[in-house]
């Protein structure tokens, strides 16, 4: 049996989890290819106007996977912590897809809900496994074998490698050897697509930096920064942003913080401003927020970043 | 304590009844207009949904009045509504204001903060006081529905012309705004069933269904004032989202934990089989019911990037379809204007006049 797998939204995060086991379970895994001006194009002619590039390009990703498998794998992923949530565009996903694309084959749409109990991760686990098998140890066994290679995964992530270098099987750490050190905040399917941010973090580091990401910082590095906050924040990408732009204060390495959001994304709307005001009001490091959306052309972005790399370039002269 | 809050519709009415009652000075910002929507729009995040800038724009005049403690509504997501209340506090401290927030999250976020807010927003009043305004308010609130599904009826059965109609609102609005006792009250709902009788209109309007996000369904400044305008044309206009209603379900029936899945949400389930955040699932839900109860359309109202509504917006031309019902979605934000909205509303009920062939001529286009 083949499974799809469509390469957009949380499948940056959680590659290594989800092909391991399904692999485990002895189905072949067919990912669907880079995304392409044509993937885009897919995407826009289904979808409504006003949702953001990101879910655009996972249906085109879905149109180019249903004629050549036999399921579709779009997990229904409300909330991966404890009285966080994800999205509601992510919440509703699998009904999104079925409203909008015509001949889908089968989806499996675990529903991936920890709100109320860490049960909920397991529960989903064996929903999806008892698609395919009906022994659990086998489910069991896959998912021990998947869990242990995302663990080798997150090792490796906090290690300072991104995850665009480690799924594409090309780690090298340059970090000491790089002049500059920029934060590049967002969310992990807008970073390591280059089609969507129309290849971002090779073009910062042509100009001999290095791009560490929030997926580069450790977990107890987002609880000692988060406590900080007046109320906590319930979308667990945003509170990675949060947390990764509230260290700056103690880190003196970090030169320069870019912010790149999806043209109308409902919690970067505002965290974006809160990260915009802290880091105005607390530290020095220059900061520029970049949006991206359908209609974004390579000579834009190149200008704005040339301009903030010279900028950093020049405050390291002096 | 000089206490303020920002408006949503009428709303304005029972809170400030409730506070007042209570002893507490009570700040009422101007009625949301275009000043309120400029201030909010220069202060806000530009991909802001539209509330949070209007609210940015009544908190500043509220200040600019002489306010000096805010209250708000909190939330525990996935709607960006429950974090409106940081976000606003930074942006007006930054503009230099002393003030302090008050904010009302939810029990399911931290219920002992809850309990300490809410007594430090009532004080030492004793309980029989806080009954009693907490009374006083809902029945305002009760009374303003009546009064707003009574207007409602008299423009669409054209026993009273678009003037008469305003003023006579107006006159009610007002007097329910400053009475203080029930008695009183009582008179003002037998003076409003006298002057409001006999609303059957002589000829079966065209019936519309209004869903969408609760803020921009309420509020008429937000809206445009999409349901009077309707039902001037002599167009029913059925709002899917009544605050008391809201108030009963979420308030109390959650509080008790008594709360049942309700018509909407089962409704809505082979098109939405999950809660998104906001009425996202309402709205797809509603359109359900809207279309069972042979409703002639929907018309779905959302500000611009709200994120549960768009993905009710994807999905209710699959209902649209399935139900054979026509369904227009607005998207309202700071650039919406009356002649823009107008074109389409006029060519959406022209289709639904032409759908229930028949009724053409019962319907003047314009007053």
């Amino acid at each position: 049996m083949r499974i799809g797998i469509p390469r957009g939204l949380l499948y940056y995060l959680y590659k290594p989890l989800w092909e391991k086991f399904f692999a485990e379970l002895g189905l072949e895994v067919v990912v669907s290819k880079k995304t392409t001006k044509n993937t885009l194009k897919k995407g826009i002619e289904v979808t409504v106007d006003d949702i953001c590039l990101p879910v655009k390009i996972y249906h085109g990703h879905v149109i180019s996977l249903k004629d050549n498998v036999d399921v579709v794998f779009i997990p229904r992923l409300v909330s991966i912590k404890n009285k966080e949530f994800i999205c509601p565009k992510l919440m509703g996903l699998p009904d999104v897809i079925r409203a909008n694309i015509k001949d889908l084959p089968p989806i499996i749409e675990p529903t991936v809900d920890l709100t109320s109990s860490w049960l909920g991760f397991y529960r989903a686990v064996f929903e999806v496994g008892s698609y395919f098998t009906n022994k659990n140890t086998v489910i069991l066994k896959a998912f021990y074998k998947a869990t242990k290679n995302f663990k080798n995964y997150t090792q490796a992530l906090e290690k300072g490698a991104r995850p665009d270098e480690i799924l594409e099987g090309c780690c090298n750490l340059l970090s000491n050897k790089a002049k500059f050190k920029i934060l590049l905040l967002g969310h992990p399917y807008n970073l390591y697509d280059p089609f969507i941010n129309l290849n971002m973090i090779k073009k910062i580091e042509n100009y001999g930096a290095r791009v560490i990401t929030p997926e580069n910082f450790t977990e107890t590095i987002f609880k000692t920064h988060l406590s900080k906050l007046n109320k906590p924040l319930f979308w667990t990408l945003g509170n990675k942003l949060l947390a990764a732009a509230y260290q700056l204060k103690e880190r003196r390495d970090i030169d320069g913080v870019i912010l790149l959001v999806s043209f109308g994304c409902g919690p970067d709307s505002l965290i974006g401003e809160l990260i915009e005001r802290w880091i105005r009001k607390n530290t020095d490091i220059p900061f520029v927020l970049l949006t991206i959306d359908e209609h974004s052309g390579d000579a834009g972005l190149n200008t704005r970043i040339e301009a903030f790399m010279d900028m950093i370039e020049r405050r390291k002269a002096t | 304590m000089r206490l303020s809050f920002p408006h949503m519709g009428n709303l304005y009415i029972p809170i400030k009844t409730f506070f007042e009652s209570l002893g507490i000075e009570v700040v009422v910002p101007p009625l949301s207009n275009k000043e309120t929507l400029e201030l909010g729009v220069k202060h806000s995040p530009e991909f802001a949904c539209l509330p949070l800038k209007v609210n940015i724009g009544n908190m500043i005049q509220a200040l600019e009045k002489g306010a000096n403690t805010i209250v708000m509504a909190g939330g525990v997501g996935p709607c960006r509504f429950g974090y409106y209340s940081e976000v606003q506090r930074e942006i007006l401290s930054d503009l230099g204001y002393d003030f302090e927030m008050i904010v009302l999250d939810p029990p399911k976020g931290n219920l002992l903060k809850l309990v300490k807010n809410i007594k430090r927003l009532i004080g030492d009043n004793s309980f029989k006081k806080i009954w009693f305004s907490a009374r006083l308010a809902w029945k305002k609130a009760v009374l303003l529905e009546e009064l707003d599904y009574a207007d409602g009826m008299a423009r669409v059965s054209k026993k009273l012309n678009k003037k008469k109609a305003n003023n006579l609102f107006n006159y009610f609005e007002k007097e329910i705004d400053l009475t203080v006792s029930f008695d009183k009250l009582q008179c003002i709902e037998n003076q409003m069933k006298e002057c409001y009788h006999d609303l059957t209109p002589s000829f079966e309007p065209i019936k519309i269904g209004l869903v969408g996000e609760i803020y921009t369904v309420l509020d008429n400044f937000v809206n445009m004032d999409i349901k009077k305008k309707l039902e001037d044309w002599g167009v029913y206009v059925d709002k899917s989202i009544s605050l008391t209603e809201w108030a009963n379900t979420n308030l109390l029936l959650r509080l008790l934990n008594i709360h049942g899945e309700k018509n909407t949400e089962i409704a809505a389930r082979p098109y939405l089989n999950h809660f998104v955040g906001g009425h996202g699932l309402q709205s797809v839900g509603n359109t359900v019911l809207y279309a069972n109860k042979k409703f002639d359309g929907v018309l779905h109202v959302l500000p611009f990037t709200c994120m549960p509504e768009i993905i009710a917006k994807s999905i209710l031309p699959a209902v649209s379809k399935k139900y054979n019902i026509p369904v227009l979605s607005l998207v309202m934000d700071e650039h919406a204007a009356d002649t823009g909205l107008n074109t389409r509303l006029e060519a959406f009920v022209d289709l639904l006049c032409k759908r229930k062939e028949g009724m053409k001529d019962e319907i003047l286009f314009r007053s």
